[in-house]
């Protein structure tokens, strides 16, 4: 027999990551618009792999398979570790990344709603860890490197590793935007003349700058559709701002301005499509913006003084494991309880 | 125009409402039989007063209220008790409650009516002829109104639920339309018994005709009842939820509305308080709704006790249905059968199928979106409690709130992994119920045996310590004995130890009282005194001598005597 209530109007699992992969479309398709599609056979092979590996958990946990390869969970975790590696990267970049990313942060720690941390971030940690060297051979913009690759090209390159005669890798590729300014901040370079040079657009990274735009657009959708709390992106960039900001006053020289970091890096995917993750974040409305603050602090931390170019990934496995303790500490009043009475 | 607030959360499913508004409140014929549960309210079962066999009249007490949470069953119509007996109730457990079988006889003969004037009446008198009347609140949780009334603390507002804000039910939205000017009669008793001032009665927007007829009753009472307009937001008929919108009052986790100066009422309740009084009828019938996948959803009056498949069949119900419902669909019970009789909880019958109500997709694990702390009324986490519930972690899950959970359903409702999450905090709480009852039967059998363990222990040391000073005095008095008669007792010779050395230890005590007693005063005698204390004795000594040869041969004297 069935209990109360007997109706339901729910917004289901699937559904809610169906739309946040909408809201990446725009990111992506700017993606492609400035690097190629390199990127689409990126993302391609990571959702691959992420199905495989979530088909064959799902098996030796002896779990349904078609309920949980439906829910489209794995495949969001494999469209944002491809958005957070190289394009031109060899095939089995995103596939390795993908697969431990699905097999040991998601399944080993419960499957879907028990990992402690964002499967994504892991995966991406765990490349940037072990493949330096290719993890940060960026794809210059389309004509802004010095010979241009056809589509046919960067497939060929991605498969076999083999580039049309007469091309270089390091004539195509670039470290990133932030990779860049911290090379050349080292090699004491003022900022001003740093943000002079070819690979700098009008905010941040030629290109990339606009791939940020578009997933911050994206994001701006998931607010308005109410699929993702509005504190976590507040916090996080409001942090950001700041505190780039407040730096970038005291010392323009060495510090970069706080839309730069924005529209850099990981920041707008992040603070829209990562942390915003519900299962690796906090339940509360204040645990969010503690959240929040966290990762931008954490972030900029990293960007400034870290060994790392960008600082998302970190900050947000960081404070993924400070989750439980976020929302013990965060939990609201219930109805006619006084505020802080016990608990 | 009173201001209103707000509670955190809420829903606001289809309200499925129209259905059942399209025609009047009709009056369901008189069943076959009634079957009338003894235990319809809140609180202790009622004591059947009636034989089998008896022909009792409409109105009349069949079941009177034992203990203080109690209420009156009354006859609902004229006829014949065929049984008295465990028969299927709507209950989801399905477990049989004692209940009177009536056959009615068709003539429906009122016994004695008795209309009261209430402002002729106490508070007390009040609440004992609402007692009597068998009234007890028709919102759903059938607490016994007198009981409500009271109360040890200034009441000054009291508010009149008439938001019903479950989907489908439509009872009192046209009792409200039909009935206006009961009401309002039946609000002035309730107020008077209170003793209270303000009176709010709170209705949803979402019954403009309702709000239309409250007012114009009100208007022509001339009582300065406000009529107030709330928004339509699901759970907002919840007690606590109401009198916060309305008064911004927040009723304190654990306590009760009059705890912070309200009480409240539901407008059936009202009715039926007015019915009592002004026309001296018990509580045998109310209005009910049948609705869902039905021919013709509508409300009808129907007797207490009237199965519900003949609800159902006037308003025929459609080939699919396969199940039914009593209550709304957030919060009611699946009827474990259609033939179970209608009680004065019953608000709203809908029969289901599985077109109108899908039953959900397979549950997903909760991804913790909290989406339902957002709609929880209570401000919960729901996600947390269910993970609790889930992981068998009761103490946690207390110690969250659960039991400030008031099981609305607005969590499963949003829920995207379509988990059952009321069904966990039920099964939570009662099983920390069963557990507290466990616990408690347990500490009552560990003190009992712990004071057993000590009561023994203290037993045998206090028979100890009698021994150990029995044993003291003993070789006391042995050795006084030892040197004043030479009568030396043989502890072996006696059977019984302790008898002997009680009696042993008499002896001593007089031994020590006779030494005691010996010297007293003759410290400081004359030779004179002294002489002739000597000659007493002597004399006595002589006596006793005597005594003793006559003891000896104590017999034949005594004999002689006797003849």
């Amino acid at each position: 027999m069935l209990s109360s209530p007997f109706i339901t109007r729910p917004l289901t699992v699937d559904r809610i990551m169906l739309r946040v992969l909408y809201a990446l479309l725009p990111g992506i398709t700017l993606y492609v618009w400035y690097f190629g599609p390199a990127i689409l056979v990126s993302i391609a092979l990571a959702v691959t792999a992420a199905l495989a590996t979530e088909a064959l958990m799902l098996k030796l946990r002896d779990r349904p398979v078609r309920p949980f390869l439906a829910d489209y969970s794995a495949l969001l975790t494999g469209v944002l570790i491809a958005l957070s590696i190289p394009p031109l990267a060899p095939w089995w970049l995103p596939v390795v990344g993908t697969a431990f990313a699905i097999a040991v942060a998601k399944h080993l720690y419960g499957g879907l709603g028990s990992n402690p941390f964002n499967p994504a971030m892991i995966g991406y940690a765990v490349l940037i860890i072990s493949f330096p060297q290719e993890m940060t051979q960026w794809l210059s913009p389309q004509g802004m490197g010095h010979s241009v690759l056809t589509y046919g090209d960067q497939l060929r390159y991605v498969f076999s590793g083999v580039l049309p005669v007469g091309m270089q890798l390091d004539a195509l590729t670039m470290s990133t935007p932030l990779d860049t300014m911290k090379t050349q901040l080292h090699l004491g370079m003022p900022m001003s003349d740093i943000r002079d040079l070819p690979i700098y657009g009008r905010l941040a990274g030629k290109g990339s700058e606009m791939v940020a735009a578009g997933f911050a657009l994206g994001g701006i959708y998931l607010l308005i559709a109410r699929i993702i709390p509005w504190q976590l992106p507040l916090a996080f960039l409001g942090t950001l701002f700041a505190l780039s900001g407040i730096f970038n006053l005291i010392d323009p020289a060495h510090y970069a301005p706080p839309l730069f970091h924005w529209f850099s890096g990981a920041a707008m995917i992040g603070a829209f499509f990562i942390l915003t993750d519900p299962i690796t974040s906090p339940t509360t409305a204040k645990g969010r913006i503690a959240f929040g603050i966290g990762a931008g602090l954490l972030t900029f931390l990293i960007r400034a003084y870290g060994g790392f170019p960008d600082g998302v990934a970190f900050a947000t496995i960081l404070m993924n494991m400070c989750v439980p303790l976020i929302d013990a500490w965060t939990q609201p009043r219930i109805f006619g309880k006084k505020k802080g009475s016990e608990r | 125009m009173t201001r209103l607030h707000s509670f955190h959360g809420g829903i606001h499913p289809l309200t499925h409402k129209k259905e059942s508004t399209q025609s009047p409140i009709i009056s369901a014929p008189l069943p076959a039989q009634l079957i009338v549960p003894f235990r319809q309210h809140a609180g202790d079962a009622a004591k059947p007063v009636v034989q089998v066999g008896e022909r009792v009249l409409k109105g009349q007490l069949i079941g009177e209220p034992v203990g203080m949470i109690s209420s009156s069953i009354h006859a609902p119509t004229s006829g014949t008790i065929t049984a008295i007996e465990l028969q299927q109730i709507a209950h989801p457990s399905a477990l049989p409650d004692l209940c009177a079988t009536l056959v009615p006889d068709g003539l429906d003969e009122w016994g004695v009516r008795q209309p009261l004037n209430y402002r002729q009446l106490s508070s007390d008198e009040l609440q004992k002829h609402l007692r009597r009347c068998g009234i007890v609140g028709l919102g759903g949780a059938a607490f016994p109104s007198d009981m409500k009334l009271s109360h040890p603390v200034v009441v000054d507002t009291l508010v009149i639920n008439g938001a019903e804000c479950e989907p489908y039910i439509t009872c009192d939205d046209m009792l409200m339309r039909e009935r206006a000017e009961g009401i309002v009669r039946g609000i002035e008793i309730l107020r008077h018994a209170l003793g209270t001032d303000a009176v709010l009665i709170g209705i949803e927007d979402n019954k403009p005709q309702a709000i239309a007829a409250m007012q114009r009753a009100v208007d022509d009472s001339s009582h300065p009842f406000k009529v107030v307009t709330v928004p339509t937001l699901y759970p907002g008929g919840s007690a606590k939820h109401l009198i916060k919108v309305l008064t911004g009052v927040e009723v304190p986790s654990g306590k009760l509305p009059t705890d912070v100066g309200v009480q409240c009422f539901n407008v059936a309740t009202a009715y039926a308080a007015h019915r009592a009084v002004e026309h001296g009828e018990p509580l045998v019938s109310r209005v009910v709704t049948v609705t869902g996948n039905v021919e013709q959803p509508r409300n009808y009056e129907a007797l207490i006790g009237t199965p519900f498949s003949d609800l159902v069949a006037l308003s025929v119900a459609k080939p699919d249905t396969n199940r039914y419902i009593m209550g709304g669909p957030m919060m009611g019970v699946e009827l474990p059968a259609v033939n179970v009789p209608l009680v004065k909880a019953s608000n709203c019958v809908i029969a289901a199928s599985d077109a109108l109500f899908p039953p959900p997709p397979a549950p997903m694990p909760c991804i913790r979106c909290t989406r339902c702390a957002q709609v929880c009324p209570v401000e919960l986490q729901p996600q947390d409690l269910f993970w609790f519930a889930q992981s068998h972690n009761f103490g946690k899950a207390q110690e969250f709130d659960l039991f400030d959970c008031i099981e609305c359903g607005a969590c499963a409702y949003v829920c995207p992994s379509s988990i059952p999450l009321v069904q966990y905090y039920r099964y939570a709480k009662s099983e920390i119920r069963a557990r507290d009852l466990e616990k408690r039967a347990a500490d009552l059998a560990r003190e009992r045996h712990e004071f057993r363990q000590f009561r023994i222990e203290r037993e045998k040391q206090e028979k100890a310590e009698r021994l150990a000073q029995k044993e003291r005095a003993a070789a006391e008095a042995k050795a006084a004995a030892a040197t004043v008669i030479a009568t030396p007792v043989d502890p072996t010779a006696d059977a019984d130890d302790t008898q002997q050395m009680r009696i042993d230890a008499a002896l001593a005590r007089a031994k020590e009282q006779a030494a005691a007693a010996t010297p007293k005063n003759t410290e400081a005698l004359t030779p004179e005194q002294r002489a002739e204390i000597e000659a007493i004795e002597a004399r006595r000594a002589h006596i006793h001598e005597l005594a003793a040869d006559a003891g000896a041969d104590d017999e034949p004297p005594k004999h002689s005597q006797g003849n």
